[in-house]
């Protein structure tokens, strides 16, 4: 049997306690109501919190709980969106996956190089036996995309919003994966018809990854072809042009050369851009700069000797014979 | 045939009488509630990923019920000790046996059909049709796979100990055949020459219960399942319904049941 005066020192030490627990709490659960101003003052106050800022402060839960493994889960899922955009037809880790390097979602957008090679239709291979044979009849065994009709061939092609939750799901959990932002927002965009929400995502995109210029380009794109906005787009894709100047050079070599495709799309379209607006030199100038960074660069010159011959043409009237 | 639809209706009393079910349907019910009211883009016809998510608890859910009420059924009548004066009476271990998986096959069914109907009733509120062949082919086809588990589960409850070893051990096989089964061969490729004999036996020889998970093609609204398939599919789990149900009588006629 407890005497009372245990039971009093039990209670004062449970006091004490909460009361320490509560001291050692507070500053973190203040991190959550912080404005900017006194952030560095709590910083340098409590520096064993600052492992905690990123998280608690911006209350993002999925860093909490999962830590950088978050990484791996949203390149899962983003995989999976992929999968989804294939009705379910894609390779596991056993099958020949070669023709899903790039996910074909994002290569169908035209700003992610193609790194895809082999057989899309046939990775399954011939039959093995007649387990595996008869094994087909039971799971998706067509190549289809989901925005050209997907696995009945019926549907629409904003069936494509299937692939969104997945999609959602991967940048809440990689807020720092500039593709989920530039895919989500093609597909609201083109099939779905929903600029508004495209357009905030890729602003929400541009406040997690600043001066992306992939994200520049997509919102380029959106001004240029959903808000027929041209002033808008060219500001837009000049910032584009200018942050890749500035990244370029401290970017690995891979990451140089998938970098080369955007910043060939930017001017490229940015040409295109000043061709419709009847500014021909400036258009020359532009492909002349896609020249070194274009994986067709005949094509760009074919383009650039056309410009040449118009505005040739444009002067011909003005020229006078000498004699 | 009366003694066996005896017991197997004491077998499906039991289920409904037991909260496991109506804890786990309950718990998928709200999962897809709560995944329902997310709000993605502002776009109320996004549906595929509420259907996989309601299939995959479903898939959990009968694995679960169908283990665990099977592999308790013999255990707990011996426990009990209510086995030998059950077998005193006219009825033959055969007739339990069989009365015992057709109870557990059927409280499956009903728990099945109860899943199903609001799967159905989960996606045509967003899709706004029912895909009721698909539904159907899919729904019958789980059930003939969780006939083959009951089947198998009821031998794993005759050579185990307990019933959450012989559960345990069920639960590891299911998972690890509908995992790899499908791909057994491929694996036996990277192997030495006894290791590959031996996992290209298991691959012919284990039941490939991936036949019967049409999961992909419901969610992805693929077409139904050619029916000539789709029977053989079923001639083929009740082949192995049949191998594990006579395995099972051979264990129990040599079983001492005190």
């Amino acid at each position: 049997m407890l005497s009372p005066r245990t039971f009093s020192w039990l209670l004062v030490a449970l006091l004490v306690a909460c009361f320490g627990l509560a001291a050692r709490l507070e500053p973190q659960f203040q991190f959550m109501r912080l404005d900017a101003a006194r952030e560095a003052w709590v910083l340098d106050l409590h520096s064993d919190l600052r492992p905690l800022y990123l998280s608690r402060a911006t209350g993002d839960f999925f860093n909490v709980a999962l830590g950088d493994s978050r990484r791996m889960f949203a390149n899962e899922f983003f995989v999976k969106a992929d999968e989804y955009y294939h009705s379910g037809y894609y390779p596991s880790i056993f099958d020949d996956n070669t023709a899903f390097k790039t996910a074909h979602m994002a290569a169908d957008t035209g700003a992610v190089a193609d790194k895809n090679r082999g057989d899309e239709h046939g990775f399954l291979g011939p039959t093995r036996n007649w387990i595996d044979a008869f094994g087909r009849h039971f799971f998706p065994n067509r190549h289809t995309h989901l925005d050209e009709g997907g696995a009945d061939d019926l549907s629409g092609s904003d069936d494509v919003r299937e692939i969104l939750p997945w999609l959602k799901l991967s940048s809440d959990l990689d807020p720092d994966n500039v593709q989920t932002y530039t895919v989500t927002a093609f597909w609201l965009r083109k099939r779905m018809n929903n600029v508004p929400e495209a357009e905030a995502v890729l602003h929400e995109g541009l406040r997690n990854c600043p001066g992306s210029y992939e994200i520049l380009f997509e919102l380029g794109c959106l001004d240029y072809e959903s808000h027929h906005d041209r002033e808008r787009a060219r500001n837009v894709w000049e910032e584009g042009v200018r942050q890749w100047r500035k990244a370029y050079p401290h970017l690995s070599p891979e990451e140089q050369k998938d970098s080369q495709y955007v910043m060939e799309a930017l001017t490229t379209h940015l040409a295109k851009l000043e061709q419709d607006n009847g500014n021909l030199q400036q258009a020359v100038q532009w492909l002349q700069e896609a020249l070194p960074v274009s994986e067709v660069p005949a094509v760009i010159q074919t383009n650039i000797n056309e410009l040449k011959y118009k505005i040739g043409l444009e002067f011909l009237p003005q020229l006078k014979p000498l004699y | 045939m009366n003694n066996i639809s005896a017991v197997a209706g004491i077998v499906i009393k039991e289920l409904y009488r037991r909260k496991d079910f109506y804890v786990l349907f309950i718990v998928t019910i709200l999962i897809c509630l709560v995944m329902a009211s997310i709000n993605i883009y502002n776009d109320a016809h996004i549906v595929r990923y509420l259907k996989e998510i309601c299939l995959d608890l479903i898939w959990v859910s009968t694995l679960v019920i169908a283990v665990t009420t099977t592999a308790r059924q013999i255990p707990a009548e011996r426990e009990n000790r209510t086995l030998l004066p059950l077998l005193a009476k006219p009825l033959t271990r055969v007739q339990l046996l069989l009365g015992k998986f057709l109870g557990c096959w059927l409280a499956c069914g009903l728990a099945l059909l109860c899943f199903y109907i609001f799967f159905g009733a989960l996606a045509a509120s967003r899709e706004h049709h029912w895909s009721v062949l698909n539904y159907f082919q899919a729904g019958i086809l789980h059930w003939f796979l969780l006939g083959i588990v009951v089947a198998f589960a009821l031998l794993g409850s005759l050579i185990f100990a307990a019933p959450s070893s012989n559960a345990t051990i069920c639960f590891v096989i299911i998972g690890g055949i509908l995992f790899v089964g499908r791909n057994l061969d491929r694996v036996a490729l990277g192997l030495g020459a006894v290791g590959r004999n031996l996992v290209l036996a298991l691959y012919f020889a284990l039941p490939h219960l991936e036949f019967y998970d049409l999961r992909d093609l419901v969610v992805h609204n693929w077409p139904t399942v050619p029916w000539t398939y789709f029977c053989l599919a079923l001639l083929y789990a009740a082949l192995y319904m049949a191998v594990f149900l006579i395995a099972a009588c051979l264990v129990f006629r040599r079983k001492a049941v005190n």
